[in-house]
Parts: structure tokens; C-alpha cells; sequence
């Protein structure tokens, strides 16, 4: 697979010898020391796939357009064509999906299957590198159990891809991953190939209450306030910019390497515009800190995260440019989620910010069509007009741009990713469900089809397994 | 003055409640009734001193009663949440406003949730605008795997809300139960066979000390009238053999009224519970084995117990402070994974109503308690939601905490004004 390496590190370097003298040509070959950006590369290929007419079914586009009796063209793995009628190419797989609904496959940017799986034993809490209060270091795939019987749940609800993350215990939790959700036995077997990295990082209650042990009392813990967050923060971007500086002037002037320090490495990759930030952050008022930090540090936040409070600043968020990844309606299981209301997607999206339905939850995740649906009414009532076809963009190109995947995935348009579901119904509806889920072109989910119906390692030889879930 | 002040602040807030009972009748509706009736359409429904004094599909209300035209929607019974904790919790994280548990506690079964309800709560007008009239409201385990009693209530956040104080004595006979027993299934079931040779042994065995084997003088006082049958345990449990021991006190225990909650792999013993008649509370979204009691879990649950003729009830389990009023949408997925329209309205409706035997019938019939809600579409429909409520005949207020923050935000300008100065 492809290996990506700084660009500062491209060039090889000519080393001065002891004597300060001028280099001879032996000292060519020594190149400057390279840092690989891509040392765990996703090893997925798509699996084999039919050439696919799906015919006659209302067709959401995932970026506002609707066909009602539509045909979508699947070939070589990926959306060939959508139109009102397409003629079969010989030799296709035509289904007809009269009174079905095809939309692109949902994206859920804000998962912790496989880190946090079922069964949620004790052995099994991998999400939170809770050591310490910043631990860039740590990448979530490294704790995913890709046996996780999660991840078939998740696509029986229509979920293609999805994006994996640490915890909020830390001020910076680590890295994200965006998988394929196809069964793997590897972790880099669902890597989405090319996906960018991503960096988790939290607000408010979840780190300070993690880390201010000892009551706020020598010698406790740090953060014990939002005050203490906020400075945690900037201690660690100021570290990581002054980090950068040192690569980029090896980069330009060589002489010794930099120490390696795998947390700056990833708060590097984000002030260089490679690794995208997703924050968990719930309070409007803390947002705004958070926007202001990021210019102050050169960096943008790609997307909130829960974002209770979103509403609150609507409009600064479009401003801004940063997404909102959302619950329909979760509230009150904490001080800072206390301010939460049902109208809270639709009324980003009405401000012309980015909005995202997202699940941080193994249920949830199955029926994200649902939480977009209550959302939507919910909206309607409070007279935001959105329809059905605009608001599936919170459940796939939205996520897909938060996630820096959206040339691939996340609409049926020409040339993309097939990854593709069609519903039994109005999606929408309580009633619908994903009967045929595609991923790159392939049929990886059949409703009540046992052999596309994944079964995980775990769920072999126990009660239930291969029942209906 | 000061009268004068807090009336026009009540009123103000939009939380206050319609004085009384109106003489209304809902016309034009489509009604669920709950019973042998089925479903009337283009019906009336008349109430009058908060009970339902006539219905039908050419029934006409006595003239000059208001009217409210359902333009052929749902009307339905009041949804019943029937394992909740609203209002017994505001903030779930903030210990000081949370009351569903008590770890430090020397007692168990004495422990009655109801103590802690607060009608004013927000938790009860969000979830009342949802359509969820009535709730049974279970304490959490904090210290021991007796709980505590749990009561009934409606949600229309009066004073006198609570229609049985002690409706129910939950018990953990699960992971969660064993853990806090000392750390086993053998330590729960000594604890729980203690727990009734005590209750049954009250005062006796407490003459000369103040503990039995496993209860307080005053747990065991009040676990009398549920080990005598004259009051329902609802035991949390989900493994097959976990289920098969509840039968099994049941049959060695014939006078128990016995409910379990959760039973995920209850369609393992499905037979076994309908023989034995045990009713079951199931949450139709659990599908994953999340522990090793849970490795059957699937979202045919629901549709298998009720085939097999286990009165069955839906609740929203997680988070069951806030969001046990998404017991709507776990009985619509219900039907999407097999059950009827029908079975899943009564399993938020008449069968929870008849497990806690609650002051009201979870069904809409002449002489019964005037609570339903009239809906803007299919009542278990995730776009769908109530346009009016009726407690004991008097219509709620549909404006909660959440819907007034919607409205101070809806326009962000606060050119002339911060948004503060905005309600």
C-alpha cells in the first residue's frame, strides 16, 4: 500500500563533515531521516462485484437531489450512473426495487465499536488511554477488536463506513481511524485506504473530572477546571509547534534529527494540515474558546462533537466552518448535555453550518436513518423547512467531508465509492430497514439471507448465533 | 403582591398546568382503544370529570362540550413508560440531584423511590410531551441487590401524581445483582431466600436483635406484603438460566407476583414463562451479547415472547432517567423486527398498566380514566408526535424547559439586544 512521508523529508541531505570542510560526493547517499506517516497501511481491497442496476426505487443522492422511480448503475465497485431510466448493460445484475428507497450508505463519524465492543468486559476497555491527561500518542486502531459482533450490527442499519475514536477522558485522546465497515480479521483489513488521521480531543466535565483527583489539593491531578483544560491545551500545541519548528528547519537546513515524540508527531500532523481534528465538546460557550485557541495556534477543528449545544452558535459555527456531530435527542445524563433539545440538528443545518447525525453508541449506531428522521420532524414542527433528500446529507456527505473522504464516499455520484443500501421502505420510516447493503460494489449484507449475514468469531458456538439480530 | 407575582411568573414560564377537568370531546379520530373494540375510525371520545364518559363511531357529545377535531389522526391511550426513572434524577452525573440510588444506605427494600420524586422535575413535562402519560418508576441499585420499592405515577407533574407509592419491590437477580451480593449468583439467591425467611419471619425473628440474616428490621417489615404475594417483584435478569431460576421461585413460591425486566434471552424460555405467567419488560433494541447474560440478545425477542403468549411490555432502557419516553420508537421497531402494531400498543399500554396494576387501564373506554393523546400521524411513526394531552381529562401544557430554549434560539440577532432578555 501506499506510504506517505513528510514532505519536509523528501529531499536527501548533505551531511558536513567533522572538519567543517566541503562534503564530498560519499556523503550523498545519506538521506535525511524520515518519519512514516503510514506504518499500519490498510490492507483492504474491495471484494468481488457484480455489475448492479437497481431499478425503480426513490433514489436519495446523500447531496440534496431526489428521483422518484430512479435507477442506480453500480459497475467495477463503484456508482457508474443515476438517472430517472437506465438501460441494463448485458450481462447485469438487475434488481428491482419498485417501492424501495437507495441512498448512499450511511457514515457515522463518531463510533467506539471495537475499542469499546461487546461483550463490554473488563478486558475489553481499550478506548481510553486514561495515563495520562495528553496522550496524542495513542491511535484507536490499535485497541480495535475487529471480532467486535457491533460492526455486522452496524451495517445491518445501513452503516458502510464509520469513523473510529478514543475516549474523552484525555484533553487529547489519541488518534481516530476511519474504517470500511466490512468483517475483517485485521484492523488494517477495514482501514479505509487513504482516509486521513484524525485526532480526538475533548472539552469540558469528562477530563476534569478524570484527572483532578485530589480535590483540587497538592498533589492532585491536572486538569481540575475548564481552566485547567484550556492551558492544557495550549502547553501541548505550544510543544508541538516549537516540535515543528525543529523538523522544519532539519527539513530546510538538515544537521541531527529532532527526537522522535510520538505525541507531537500527531500534533504536528494537525498544525500541518494533515491529520483532522474531531472534539468532543458540548457547551456553546466552550466551542467558541476552543475556535479562538485553534487560530491561535494555527489549526482548524475539523468537527464538534455531541455539540448539545450547537444551536446556541449556529451561526458562529458556519462562520467558522466546522461540522456538528449530533444526537437527536440525548440530554441530561450531565451537567454540560443538560441544555439539550430535540431541534438541535436542524437548526445548524438552518444556519448553513455543517450538520452530522452521529451515534457514539453500539445501538445507536444501528438506526442513525431514525435519529435523522426525529430531528427532521422535530424541525419541521419548529418551522424549518429541510427536506428528506437534503437532510440524508447529515447521515453520509457530511460525515464523509468531516472524515476528508468525501471524493470517494458518501454520494451516489459518478465515480464514487458503491457503497450503497437499499431500503425496504422510506428510511425515514420506524418501519424501514436496510435489506441489501453494498460496499465498493459488493453485496456485504442481505436481510434474512444467512450467508450475508456476518458472524462474528465471538458469537460462534453461543446461544443465538446466526439468529436474526 | 407577592401572590400576584408568582401567578403571572407561573404563567409566564409556561410550565403551569390547566386549572381542571374541561368537558371535551375529541371528534374525527382515528382511536386505538386497547380493547375487543380495536380501532375506530372517523370516532368521538367525550370526557367529562377526567374520565371517559362516551365514545364511538356515531356517538355525539353533549351539545355545547368543546370540541377538538382530529382530522382523522390517532387518538390512543396514554403511553405508558413502564420502566423509568423521571423524576427521580435531573442531572444523571450530579450525585447532589440524583436520587434513583443510595449506596451509602443501610437499608434495601425500606428504600422508597417515591421519597425522592419531584413532579416539577424537567424530566417529567419532556417526557409527558411525547405522548408517555404514566410511568413506573424503579430505584437503581446502589448498595444492595434489593433496590427498593419503585411507585407509579402520571406525568403531569401535580402534586398528587403518584398513583401507588409502592407499586413494586425491585430486585437485581442478574451480573449486576450478583456483584453486589457479594459476588455471585449462589451469593444473590442466599441473600434473596434470606431476604424472604426474614420478611416472612417478621417481628419474630427480631425480638432479640435488630438484624435478620439478610434484611434491617425495617427492610424486612416492608418486604412483607411482596413476599406474601400483595406485591409485584420485578426482578432484572437476562441469561435463560437467570429466567429459569425466577420460574423456579415462582413454582416453589406460587403466591409471588413476579415480573422480570430485561429478560434478553427470554425467548430461550419463552414456554416456561408463559406457563408459569410471568410477565416480561423487554427493550426491543437490545441485540448485542454486551455481557456474557446477554449472548442470545436479539431483536426477535419481542415477537417471540408475545407468539408464544408471555404478556410482554416495551421500555427504553438506557438512560432511563431521560429517555425512557423513547418507548414510542422502541415499540415501532418492534414491529419492524416482526410484532404486530397491535401487540406492540398494548405492550405500552394495557400490559404494563396490568403488571403494576396502575390506576389506569391503558386502554380508551366508556367509564375509564381520561388519559390519551391525539398524535399528527402513525402514534409509533419517529416523525410523528402528540399534538395534545390529556391527563385525567386535563389537557397538558405541551411547553417544557427544551422547548423554550428551541425558541430563545431559533434567530440568533441580538443586534438590539442580547438573547438573554429573549422568552
Amino acid at each position: 500500500m501506499k506510504h506517505f512521508f513528510f514532505a519536509m523529508a523528501s529531499a536527501s541531505l548533505l551531511l558536513t563533515g567533522c572538519g567543517g570542510g566541503e562534503t564530498d560526493d560519499t556523503t550523498d547517499s545519506v538521506e535525511k531521516v524520515e518519519i512514516d506517516r503510514n506504518p499500519y497501511p490498510s490492507t483492504y481491497a474491495p471484494y468481488p462485484s457484480a455489475v448492479t442496476l437497481i431499478k425503480d426505487a426513490t433514489v436519495l443522492d446523500g447531496i440534496g437531489g431526489e428521483i422518484a422511480g430512479g435507477d442506480v448503475l453500480l459497475v467495477d465497485g463503484k456508482v457508474s450512473e443515476v438517472a430517472a431510466e437506465i438501460a441494463a448493460p448485458d450481462g447485469a445484475n438487475v434488481i428491482n426495487a419498485q417501492g424501495k428507497w437507495v441512498t448512499p450508505g450511511i457514515i457515522d463519524n463518531h463510533s467506539h465499536l471495537g475499542v469499546y465492543p461487546s461483550p463490554s468486559v473488563s478486558a475489553h476497555g481499550d478506548g481510553n488511554e486514561i495515563s495520562g491527561a495528553v496522550t496524542a500518542e495513542v491511535w484507536a486502531e490499535h485497541g480495535i477488536w475487529p471480532q467486535d459482533p457491533g460492526f455486522p450490527r452496524a451495517l445491518a442499519g445501513g452503516i458502510t463506513s464509520m469513523q473510529i475514536l478514543p475516549g474523552s477522558a484525555n484533553l487529547f485522546g489519541g488518534r481516530g481511524v476511519t474504517l470500511k465497515n466490512v468483517p475483517s480479521r485485521t484492523v488494517q483489513g477495514m482501514k479505509f485506504p487513504d482516509a486521513p488521521y484524525t485526532l480526538k480531543m475533548a472539552c469540558g466535565e469528562n477530563p476534569k473530572r478524570v484527572y483532578g483527583y485530589g480535590g483540587g489539593r497538592f498533589p492532585g491531578g491536572a486538569p481540575y477546571s475548564r481552566m485547567g483544560n484550556v492551558a492544557g491545551y495550549r502547553m501541548a500545541w505550544a510543544k508541538a509547534v516549537e516540535y515543528k519548528r525543529k523538523w522544519d528547519k532539519y527539513a530546510e537546513d538538515g544537521g541531527d534529527p529532532p527526537t522522535r515524540d510520538l505525541e507531537l508527531d500527531t500534533l504536528m500532523g494537525v498544525l500541518n494540515g494533515d491529520i483532522l481534528v474531531h472534539m468532543h465538546c458540548y457547551r456553546a460557550d466552550e466551542m467558541v474558546q476552543i475556535m479562538d485557541m485553534s487560530h491561535e495556534f494555527g489549526y482548524k477543528v475539523t468537527s464538534f462533537h455531541h455539540a448539545v449545544e450547537s444551536y446556541k452558535i449556529a451561526d458562529k459555527l458556519a462562520d467558522y466552518g466546522a461540522c456538528s456531530a449530533m444526537w437527536a435527542d440525548w440530554w441530561g445524563f450531565k451537567m454540560e448535555a443538560y441544555d439539550g433539545i430535540r431541534e438541535n440538528i436542524p437548526m445548524v443545518h438552518k444556519a448553513g453550518a455543517c450538520a452530522i447525525v452521529h451515534s457514539d453508541d453500539d445501538i445507536g449506531i444501528q438506526r442513525l436513518n431514525q435519529e435523522a428522521a426525529k430531528a427532521l420532524s422535530d424541525g419541521r414542527r419548529a418551522g424549518i423547512q429541510i427536506s428528506n433528500a437534503d437532510a440524508w446529507q447529515w447521515l453520509s456527505a457530511n460525515p464523509a467531508k468531516s472524515l476528508g473522504i468525501f471524493e470517494q464516499t458518501g454520494s451516489l455520484e459518478p465515480g464514487k465509492n458503491a457503497d450503497v443500501v437499499i431500503w425496504s421502505g422510506d428510511p425515514f420510516s420506524v418501519y424501514s430497514q436496510a435489506e441489501q447493503v453494498f460496499i465498493d460494489g459488493a453485496l456485504m449484507y442481505e436481510r434474512g439471507n444467512q450467508t450475508l449475514t456476518p458472524v462474528m468469531d465471538f458469537e460462534l458456538g453461543q446461544p443465538g448465533e446466526g439468529d436474526l439480530k | 403582591m407577592i401572590r400576584t407575582l408568582l401567578l403571572s411568573t407561573t404563567a409566564a414560564v409556561g410550565l403551569a398546568l390547566s386549572a381542571a377537568a374541561q368537558d371535551v370531546a375529541i371528534v374525527n379520530a382515528k382511536i386505538w382503544t386497547g380493547t375487543d373494540a380495536g380501532t375506530l375510525e372517523n370516532a368521538t371520545v367525550y370526557m367529562s370529570d377526567g374520565t371517559i364518559q362516551g365514545m364511538g363511531v356515531n356517538y355525539a357529545p353533549p351539545s355545547g362540550t368543546r370540541l377538538i377535531d382530529a382530522g382523522g389522526n390517532w387518538v390512543t391511550p396514554g403511553i405508558i413508560a413502564p420502566f423509568s426513572r423521571v423524576g427521580t434524577v435531573e442531572v444523571g452525573a450530579e450525585d447532589s440531584t440524583n436520587d434513583t440510588n443510595a449506596s451509602g444506605s443501610a437499608f434495601s427494600v425500606a428504600l422508597r423511590a417515591a421519597d425522592g420524586f419531584n413532579p416539577a422535575a424537567t424530566t417529567v413535562a419532556i417526557t409527558r410531551v411525547e405522548g408517555v402519560t404514566q410511568i413506573a418508576v424503579a430505584p437503581a441499585n446502589g448498595g444492595s441487590m434489593i433496590a427498593g420499592q419503585g411507585f407509579t405515577a402520571d406525568t403531569s407533574g401535580a402534586p398528587d401524581s403518584i398513583s401507588n407509592e409502592r407499586a413494586f419491590v425491585y430486585v437485581d437477580l442478574g451480573e449486576g445483582g450478583a456483584g453486589l451480593a457479594g459476588g455471585s449468583r449462589p451469593a444473590a439467591w442466599a441473600a434473596l431466600r434470606g431476604a424472604f425467611a426474614d420478611a416472612r419471619g417478621y417481628p419474630a425473628r427480631f425480638m432479640a436483635h435488630n438484624e435478620g440474616d439478610t434484611l434491617t428490621r425495617a427492610d424486612a417489615q416492608a418486604f412483607g406484603p411482596a413476599v406474601r404475594g400483595q406485591q409485584l417483584i420485578l426482578v432484572a435478569a437476562h441469561r435463560a438460566s437467570d429466567l429459569r431460576q425466577v420460574i423456579e421461585l415462582k413454582a416453589e413460591n406460587l403466591n409471588l407476583n413476579l415480573a422480570i425486566v430485561g429478560a434478553d434471552e427470554g425467548w430461550m424460555v419463552a414456554d416456561e414463562l408463559a406457563a408459569a405467567r410471568i410477565p416480561v419488560i423487554v427493550d426491543p433494541f437490545s441485540n448485542l451479547p454486551a455481557s456474557f447474560a446477554q449472548l442470545g440478545a436479539t431483536s426477535r425477542n419481542a415477537e417471540r415472547l408475545i407468539e408464544a403468549g408471555v404478556p410482554t411490555a416495551f421500555a427504553h432502557l438506557s438512560n432511563s432517567g431521560h429517555q425512557s419516553r423513547l418507548v414510542l420508537q422502541s415499540a415501532g421497531n418492534a414491529v419492524a423486527n416482526g410484532v404486530s402494531f397491535d401487540d406492540a400498543m398494548a405492550a405500552i399500554t394495557v400490559v404494563p398498566a396490568n403488571i403494576f396494576g396502575m390506576g389506569v387501564s391503558g386502554t380508551i373506554e366508556r367509564g375509564g380514566v381520561a388519559d390519551l393523546v391525539v398524535w399528527d400521524g402513525d402514534p409509533l411513526e419517529v416523525m410523528t408526535a402528540p399534538t395534545a394531552v390529556f391527563i385525567e381529562g386535563i389537557e397538558q401544557s405541551l411547553v417544557t424547559r427544551q422547548t423554550k430554549l428551541r425558541d430563545r434560539y431559533l434567530d440568533l440577532d441580538e443586534t438590539d439586544q442580547p438573547l438573554a432578555y429573549k422568552r
